[in-house]
């Protein structure tokens, strides 16, 4: 009788209750799961299934979310064309250049702002984040003057030149990674640095020895980004590129596959599953080493 | 190899002197530890010996030259961190040699030298594994390793011990002490623990609020301290501190400690402390290990008195008897034999062989 009364003035839950609230968390968890698959997933699968039609069936009234008579015609046709491999040409050239001009910006920016404690280094970290926060859309115009500006001063051709976008796409890049890495650079242990520093490593030894390798997970997070950044940027090349050689992939695809009023739907599709493919690749390869804990065994863990 | 020596040295940030004025001489070979609460300046006064920290004032020598604008890396010095500060992404063996890469020796040396830095500790196992597969002993070790293949003028500690539990801190202090046996470098060791500082150090320096209190062998600060922190920062159970004053009987001096219980001095100490006013707040420091269970025979100087315990603690080879003195709680230890048990009155003496009498105001141990 008395462990009944315990028992009742007791705690409501019974014995099992944490697991059987886990299980909730769980189904919960995968149904939300599972919405946002499916509502992330149906563009790209309807991408999928609209590059491997041919233009009479997009246009048929059949279903649309089918295939009847599967083709890869207009994977072959892009694949071929000497325009559509010289968007991607530029696009690969270009985000492979802006990701190496950021890294060699953005690694040492934030190892100064993150470590060496100068007059103004806290305000200077914030603000160049808030340079982040100014939206392309506002800086295009300006940009557009400035380098016209240059460009009549210094007679080099900037406008309407791919390469004019390797010295744009960085002011997108460089805030955000920098803050990126003076994040992973803080987290790691000021006696790593004063250990490299008794052992006699200059600041460069460092950096490249010890702040590098120890802050690679950030570093990957930041090429990444910058990569992707790059590789997607549609205002500023639709701004400053026109000729049909010099432009992007994103750019290339809606200018010379829309014409007037006509959509080339399936090569559309297949131009933009193509483009996509690039930094997707490079996640994935990337993953491996983007894994947490890399400092694990540095410090009491 | 070499001397260190600090001369005045003052570290202020902003408005607040975190070390105030610290002269030192630490002499080749010696193995002084540096002990004190948190905040009272010792890793401070580390970090500047380092080249981590820039004085505000006075001079650091090592080995006779003047360091203080001399960069860590030019000061020929190695360091061990609390929490081992071992670069993750490097095996032992490169964590031991990246000082001597840097510094570009020849591979074979390095080689060398790492070798016999790890059969020294006894990690030559574990010379190709990553830190975060060593245990938390292992990795101190390696911290040491790196600190040995250097071969520095001076080693310092940075309260290496304090991350590692109870077992393994005292293992790894016999460790210590083992190394410095060995290598002789001079070492300047950081510890809040004064157990570390006591079976480590060659000298101790007590320090506290930026100054240091006293230095001496460890047998000297817990025999004679000279102030009231030293008096209680060393030794476990603390010293007790027992307000009293000094009063003439019969032609004797007395010191009375409550209405009920005043014991006269033996003669030594009341040859000593027969100038002091007998109006002086005064304090008997006496440790427990001095204030014991009443024996038969008592030795001159050995005084007894009737007390209450409060409470009891049996350690097995000893037994701690709490009790109160006019409301002073006064720590002794007894004979595990001797019964003590709570609540139970219990006759005890107190050597007075072994008093310390420390001005109330002042804190000086007179």
């Amino acid at each position: 009788m008395s462990t009944m009364a315990i028992d009742k003035a007791g705690p409501t839950r019974k014995l099992g209750s944490m697991s059987r609230d886990r299980a909730w968390a769980l189904r919960w968890s995968y149904f939300f799961l599972v919405l946002f698959a499916i509502f992330f997933l149906t563009p790209p699968v309807y991408m999928v299934i609209t590059s491997l039609k041919s233009s009479a069936e997009i246009s048929a009234a059949t279903n649309p979310w089918w295939v009847f008579h599967p083709t890869l015609s207009n994977y072959v046709e892009l694949l071929s064309s000497n325009q559509f491999l010289r968007f991607f040409w530029n696009s690969s050239i270009i985000s492979i250049v802006v990701v190496f001009v950021t890294m060699l910006i953005s690694i040492p920016a934030a190892f100064a702002l993150a470590r060496m404690k100068f007059w103004g280094s806290a305000t200077l970290a914030t603000g160049v984040f808030l340079t982040y926060l100014i939206p392309d859309s506002l800086l295009f115009i300006p940009l557009f003057k400035m380098l016209a500006v240059i460009q009549d001063f210094t007679g080099i051709t900037l406008l309407n030149r791919w390469y004019v976008l390797v010295f744009i796409y960085p002011t997108l890049t460089v805030p955000f990674c920098t803050w990126i890495m003076i994040g992973y650079f803080a987290s790691i242990p000021k006696e790593l640095d004063e250990a490299a520093i008794i052992d006699g490593a200059s600041w460069l030894q460092t950096l490249l020895r010890i702040f590098i390798p120890v802050a690679l997970p950030g570093l990957i997070a930041a090429t990444i980004f910058a990569f992707t950044v790059s590789w997607a940027q549609f205002l500023y090349p639709l701004v400053f590129t026109t000729s049909v050689d010099q432009l992007v992939l994103p750019v290339g695809i809606t200018t010379t596959l829309i014409k007037g009023d006509v959509f080339n739907w399936g090569q559309i599709m297949t131009g933009a599953l193509l483009g996509a493919a690039p930094p997707l690749i490079i996640y994935a390869f990337l993953m491996d080493y983007y894994i947490a804990g890399l400092t694990a065994g540095a410090t009491k863990g | 190899m070499a001397d260190v020596s600090l001369r005045k040295v003052i570290k202020r940030y902003d408005d607040v002197e975190a070390v105030r004025g610290i002269d030192l001489d630490i002499a080749d070979h010696e193995f002084i530890v540096l002990v004190g609460p948190s905040g009272c300046g010792k890793s401070t006064t580390l970090r500047m010996i380092a080249g981590l920290e820039d004085i505000s004032d006075g001079d650091i020598m090592i080995g006779g030259d003047v360091v203080n604008d001399v960069p860590p890396k030019d000061r020929d010095i190695a360091m061990v961190f609390q929490n081992y500060a071992l670069y993750p992404h490097m095996t032992v063996a490169e964590n031991m040699s990246f000082g001597l890469r840097l510094k570009h020796y020849p591979k074979a040396e390095i080689k060398a030298r790492v070798t016999e830095a790890a059969r020294l500790l006894d990690i030559t196992d574990l010379i190709d594994r990553k830190p975060k597969q060593l245990s938390g002993g292992q990795r101190q070790r390696v911290a040491m390793g790196r600190a040995i293949v250097r071969n520095p003028k001076v080693f310092l500690f940075d309260e290496p011990l304090s991350n590692l539990d109870a077992k393994l801190r005292v293992q790894m202090r016999i460790e210590i002490k083992k190394v410095h046996q060995k290598v002789r470098t001079t070492t300047v060791y950081v510890t809040h623990d004064q157990v570390e500082a006591m079976t480590l150090a060659d000298r101790v320096v007590v320090m506290n609020k930026g100054r240091i209190e006293q230095i001496g062998t460890p047998n000297e600060l817990y025999h004679k301290p000279a102030t009231r922190f030293v008096a209680g920062f060393i030794g476990s159970p603390a010293m007790n501190f027992i307000p009293c004053r000094l009063e003439d009987a019969a032609g004797t001096l007395r010191i009375r400690l409550t209405d009920r219980i005043a014991f006269a001095l033996p003669p030594a100490r009341a040859a000593r402390y027969n100038a002091l006013p007998r109006t002086d707040k005064l304090l008997l420091g006496i440790r427990p290990e001095h204030l014991t269970e009443a024996r038969a025979h008592l030795d001159p100087g050995v005084e007894t008195f009737e007390t209450v315990l409060d409470v009891t603690e049996p350690m097995g080879m000893e037994t701690l008897v709490y009790f109160g003195l006019d409301g002073t709680p006064v720590c002794g230890r007894v004979n595990p034999g001797a019964g003590a048990k709570d609540g139970a009155p219990m006759r005890l003496a107190m050597d007075l062989n072994n008093m310390h009498l420390l001005n109330e105001e002042t804190g000086v141990v007179l």
